[in-house]
């Protein structure tokens, strides 16, 4: 019986010609992250462990996102530990303030990540990295320990769920709204332990970004990984990116999936989870009696410049509606500089937007945007649980950057049209 | 290994954000993040637990984020395990890696009630309901993973071999 390409990934990894869903193998890592909320514990399980080196400090990658610039004292304090572990074991990917962005943007831009790698991360969203065709999963900070010590991780191989994508997506449509939709239809555990692989001739109408974001949103679905096969696009992405050699892993003819699911691209529409679980859809157009308070754009899952393009579009010669916060978020420096020199950043400020430093701040209800009893948001992030961005009986409701941005302009939920 | 305690029952897709709100999340100290446990969603819950209490719910427990301070301010309350219908795969994985016992058992999970005086074998799998008198069979943890929980955590079964 044939391999998935999750399988494939994880078999060459493990120095195994074949595995099969469910056996559990023990697999090298190429790339071990973390951020600055989780590697604190993880450095000090690997200190309590008695580890006194990283298994390689070129593949170690340590980012503070989550609350930088630090937001209190302790945010500063687990930035310290970080830095300092970072500082005594000579980690090359150690991203602090001025060099950082959000970890999921950033380390693809940066080509610390590559197609056929094998990769964890202290964060759950680390499953991003499947749009590269890497097999990428979010882990806990004593993985994240382990992973760093050995270089080594154990995991039950997956099997998986394909996604037959068909089409192109509409104009006010991208990567959100085809996750968003997935996730409405099978659930917030519809994938649970399961890879999502993501294949068809539809694949090649979309973006780098729109794959970064769809892989991004897998765990939303309980899944193990997302991943995309490797196309002209992705190799055009990551050239002058890496100097490491992309091994390019394809799924076999014969491989088995639990189910098959067809997506036809051009059927999507602008989609909205409603609180407070991301399988809450429902289609942008039915939800304009819902007034926001605020809008968030950024984040790992649209914090790219396609989606600053898109917010730019959208918001360049009109105004935020009266009543209404509109934070933009850049997710990385690069990003940051590229929304200043295309005026961008000018545009976003005269039609009544802020726009901060790259941050994972308002998504997690860390800082920089958290809501009041009673508010509500419209964000381009990825969760929309209880709390999640501030008061408990505040509502996130996650939408694409061209329905976020559209909604900011009229105060409350619309699909984006084009004038 | 064994527990024994009153049962704090709860729904499905129990998030990360709400057994331990990222609000809290500035400091990695297990004992000051235990003071939030579960806040969201109950406020009584800190208040009452006690130890060995037992957590019941029911689909995809511990869905989102990847921290692993979710089942350790679970643990810290000295909460004796967690029985649901299922985990959400992040949080399954960090509970073995830091020791908090958890077992999948959907009947146990559905008959249950809040406030029931329940005990868990975990040897066995057996989970007995002290106020009811029923008996449900979880699967009990496969041999490399008790083997994880028995040395203390993923670290200290490798940390041995690594450090010599």
């Amino acid at each position: 019986m044939g391999m998935t390409m999750t399988q494939k990934i994880l078999a060459a990894h493990a120095g195994l010609d074949v595995v099969c869903a469910g056996q559990l193998i023990n697999a090298k890592l190429d790339v071990v992250l973390g951020n600055d909320i989780t590697t604190p514990v993880a450095v000090n399980e690997f200190r309590k462990a008695g580890f006194n080196k990283v298994f390689d400090k070129d593949r170690v990658a340590i980012v503070l996102d989550h609350f930088v610039p630090n937001k209190d004292i302790k945010a500063a304090e687990q930035s310290k530990t970080c830095r300092e572990f970072a500082c005594e074991h000579c980690v090359s990917h150690f991203y602090d303030v001025g060099k950082m962005g959000i970890e999921h943007a950033l380390l693809p831009e940066q080509g610390v990540v590559c197609a056929g790698d094998c990769i964890i991360g202290a964060d759950s969203h680390t499953c991003t990295y499947g749009a590269l065709g890497a097999f990428s999963t979010g882990v806990g900070s004593t993985d994240m320990a382990a992973g760093m010590a050995t270089g080594m991780s154990w995991f039950k191989v997956p099997s998986a769920i394909k996604f037959n994508l068909t089409g192109k997506l509409p104009k006010n449509c991208s990567g959100k709204d085809v996750i968003l939709t997935i996730i409405g239809k099978i659930g917030v555990d519809g994938a649970l332990y399961k890879s999502m692989e993501f294949c068809g001739e539809g694949v090649g109408n979309l973006s780098m970004d729109d794959r970064f974001c769809i892989c991004n949103m897998a765990i939303e679905a309980g899944a193990k990984n997302g991943i995309f096969p490797v196309d002209e696009y992705t190799m055009e992405y990551m050239r002058g990116r890496t100097e490491r050699e992309p091994v390019i892993y394809e799924a076999d003819e014969d491989a088995e999936y639990e189910q098959v699911i067809d997506i036809n691209l051009c059927e999507i529409t602008p989609t909205v989870s409603c609180p407070h679980l991301p399988e809450n859809t429902k289609n942008a157009d039915e939800l304009s009696d819902i007034k926001i308070d605020q809008v968030v754009i950024g984040s790992c899952t649209n914090g790219r410049m396609e989606d600053m393009e898109t917010a730019y579009r959208v918001l360049k010669g009109k105004k935020v509606a009266d009543g209404v916060r509109c934070i933009i978020i850049p997710a990385t420096m690069q990003i940051y500089r590229e929304c200043i020199e295309k005026g961008y950043v000018t545009a976003f400020i005269d039609a009544g937007a802020v726009v901060s430093t790259p941050t994972c701040g308002p998504c997690l209800g860390g800082y920089m945007g958290i809501l009041a009893k009673g508010e509500k948001c419209i964000a381009t992030t990825n969760r929309n649980f209880v709390g999640r961005m501030g008061h408990v009986e505040s509502e996130v409701y996650l939408a694409s950057p061209a329905t976020a941005a559209a909604s900011a302009l009229k105060g409350y939920i619309v699909a984006y049209k084009e004038d | 290994m064994n527990t024994q305690g009153k049962v704090f029952k709860y729904g499905d897709n129990v998030d990360t954000d709400v057994i331990i709100p990222a609000r809290y999340l500035n400091t990695p100290d297990a004992q000051e993040l235990a003071l939030h446990c579960m806040e969201d969603i109950d406020t009584e819950f800190v208040k009452n637990v006690k130890a060995g209490d037992i957590m019941v719910a029911g689909w995809n427990f511990g869905c989102g984020s990847s921290r692993e301070h979710a089942p350790l301010v679970i643990k810290t309350c000295k909460t004796g395990c967690v029985i649901a219908k299922s985990f959400a795969r992040i949080f399954y994985r960090n509970a073995i890696n830091i020791g908090l016992p958890i077992l999948e058992c959907s009947e146990a999970c559905d008959e249950i009630n809040a406030g029931d005086e329940v005990s868990v074998d975990f040897d066995t799998g057996i989970i007995l309901n002290k106020t009811t008198g029923r008996e449900y069979k979880a699967q009990p943890f496969p041999e490399f993973i008790q083997n994880i929980i028995k040395k203390g955590g993923l670290l200290a079964s490798i940390g041995g071999a690594d450090n010599e």
